[in-house]
């Protein structure tokens, strides 16, 4: 056996001249919680798809546990749950219908499936609404029975595309305990989002796609010590005055900062004493600072330091 | 600590696990059915609504009158209703395919037929409202069965396994095309002129000679004889045998056809 629950080399898949997958290559060890980190569009949810057998690829491979995806398909299936963006239950039918008839799919008999259905709507507190049709489930709920029909029987690979897209912040925290909760038993967690704190909240390992690529993969400090703990963004008014404020930025802090098309400065700031220096430093060559603002490492920032230019900008580029 | 690890890794759904899972698949099409009579509106109205209108405006110019026309075009009503509401398997699944629901059943390791199956299984029961409804209309309005009770029960057999094999390719329909709207549109396109350019409503010999020579070749056509003999108990001919064949062939060819279709999509 391998020491990876997903082995990608490669991986290619073409809708017309879109190549929403071009060229992925990933390893995600087993055990672990893997983030793919993109903004819409990237092609985090077509590399799901493919690795979850429901999508096939047009080059490169997939494994998952050793098993080829395409070739090996209904073992793959054996080993893994997925839980799509879009709501994969049945709504017509109440939330214990539908873990039944997924349990009693995957083999158990009417009464296992029943106690297991009964076990899972316990564990992710949807007792009550076992019963309620479907249409009167809240987002979060849904999601919450979503990630049950994945779980009727524990798969030792969880798809999770993301899972708190939509959701209100508490939802969100708990569907992060759910996730973690999860991990703790043992099963490989690889999960899409849009957001960087997600990410980092979550996964021991992050793989940042654009265009379909892997543009940054590594841990989530080693992403962050790329990108700096915070951003410091600054309006100098004139072009003239923001080049002589980045060589002075080059001098305090020693790093390179970036012009956006906005034509604000952005610079990684690893600790924000080095502001006060910064600033005494614009004081003294005679810099008159328009606006200035701190921010919190968002995708945006990791966009903005990696490819220069900022993820609404890509997603507006053609490939 | 997980199944999965413990499962024996064979590449393919064996065929004990199909047959259950094809069952669950069925159970789960009439909790639907069950949860939404309304979808039932077209089954319950159709047979008294082609009774009625069938018999009492056509039976006097074809027969002479509505109660001699009966043994005619109560088989007729038979076979066209159950063959139109074996349509609904194919729109059916379209629209169930279109749901986040059909991703699920397509990542679990199931057999790739067992939704299509269970789907076309189950509808069997909207067969079975058709041709108790039918019937029923008949004897109310004085059609009498010389078959006997074996007879009409056989004839009823007959109509629901040709009808199921035929309903293949509607599901065909139902995998390849956009919405379930078209479904129906296509279908009835198909539908439309099998069941009308046959013996159903009138005699062969009444149409004009291209029509007349369709109309013999029809599938349908040899359904619609076989089952008029089985009710009223005349000789068994070989009409009966070659309803049976045609569906055979007609389900033989297009069941593989709609699960390469629909694993294509997967």
């Amino acid at each position: 056996m391998t020491e990876y629950a997903v082995e990608i080399d490669g991986l290619v898949k073409t809708f017309g001249d879109n190549r929403a997958v071009d060229g992925v290559t990933l390893r995600v060890p087993k055990g672990t919680i893997y983030g793919i980190l993109g903004p819409n569009g990237a092609g985090k949810t077509t590399t799901i798809n493919i690795l979850a057998t429901l999508m096939k690829s047009d080059g490169g491979s997939a494994k998952v546990f050793g098993h080829d995806v395409l070739k090996e398909a209904h073992i793959v299936r054996k080993m893994i749950g997925v839980t799509g963006q879009y709501a994969s239950v049945d709504e017509s039918l109440s939330a214990t219908e539908n873990l039944v008839i997924f349990g009693m799919l995957r083999g158990l008999k009417r009464k296992q499936a029943a106690e297991r259905a009964a076990e899972l709507l316990e564990e992710f507190g949807l007792t009550e609404a076992a019963n309620r049709p479907l249409h009167k489930f809240s987002g979060g709920m849904r999601r919450r029975l979503d990630i049950a029909a994945g779980l009727i029987v524990i798969p030792d690979l969880m798809f999770l595309d993301e899972p708190t897209t939509g959701l209100d912040p508490r939802t969100r925290a708990q569907m992060w305990n759910t996730i973690r909760a999860l991990a703790a038993k043992g099963t490989t967690v690889m999960l899409t989002t849009q957001y960087l704190d997600e990410a980092d909240n979550l996964a021991s390992r992050i793989a940042v796609i654009d265009h379909g690529r892997v543009i940054a993969e590594g841990t989530p400090d080693e992403l962050k010590s790329s990108v700096g703990s915070s951003t410091l963004v600054l309006d100098m008014g004139s072009s003239d005055q923001s080049a002589m404020a980045q060589e002075i930025i080059f001098d305090v802090l020693g790093v390179r900062s970036k012009i956006t098309d906005a034509g604000r400065i952005v610079t990684p700031i690893a600790k924000m004493d080095a502001v006060a220096d910064l600033l005494i430093g614009f004081r003294e060559a005679g810099l008159e600072v328009q606006a200035i603002s701190i921010q919190k490492p968002t995708l945006d920032e990791v966009f903005l330091t990696i490819t220069g230019k900022t993820a609404e900008d890509e997603a507006g580029v053609e490939a | 600590m997980t199944v999965a690890a413990s499962e024996k890794l064979v590449n393919h759904a064996g065929l004990r696990e199909s047959v259950q899972q094809t069952l669950v698949m069925a159970y789960r099409t009439l909790l639907r059915i069950k949860r939404r009579p309304e979808e039932l509106v077209d089954v319950l109205v159709q047979p008294i609504m082609f009774t009625l209108m069938f018999v009492y405006i056509f039976g006097g110019a074809i027969s002479g009158d509505p109660v001699s026309y009966l043994p005619i075009v109560i088989p007729g009503i038979l076979v066209q209703s159950v063959i139109m509401a074996s349509v609904s398997t194919g729109s059916g699944l379209r629209d169930d395919m279109d749901k986040g629901v059909f991703d699920r059943f397509r990542s679990l390791p199931i057999s790739r037929m067992a939704p299509l199956v269970g789907a076309s299984v189950a509808n069997i029961v909207r067969f079975g409202i058709v041709i108790v409804l039918t019937f029923a209309m008949g004897f109310v309005m004085g059609l009498s069965a010389d078959g006997g009770v074996i007879g009409v029960l056989a004839a009823a057999l007959l109509v629901t396994v040709v009808s199921w094999c035929i309903s293949w390719v509607f599901v065909l329909v139902g995998v390849m095309v956009k919405s379930a709207t078209s479904v129906t549109g296509i279908s009835m396109i198909i539908l439309f002129p099998l069941t009308f350019l046959s013996n159903a409503f009138v005699p062969v010999d009444t149409l004009p000679s291209v029509l007349g020579t369709f109309a013999s070749a029809n599938p349908v056509s040899y359904l619609v004889t076989a089952v008029r003999e089985l009710i009223s108990g005349a000789a068994i001919t070989g009409d009966l045998w070659m309803s049976i064949a045609g569906a055979a062939v007609i389900a033989l060819i297009f069941a593989p056809l709609a699960t390469r279709a629909y694993t294509r999509k997967a």
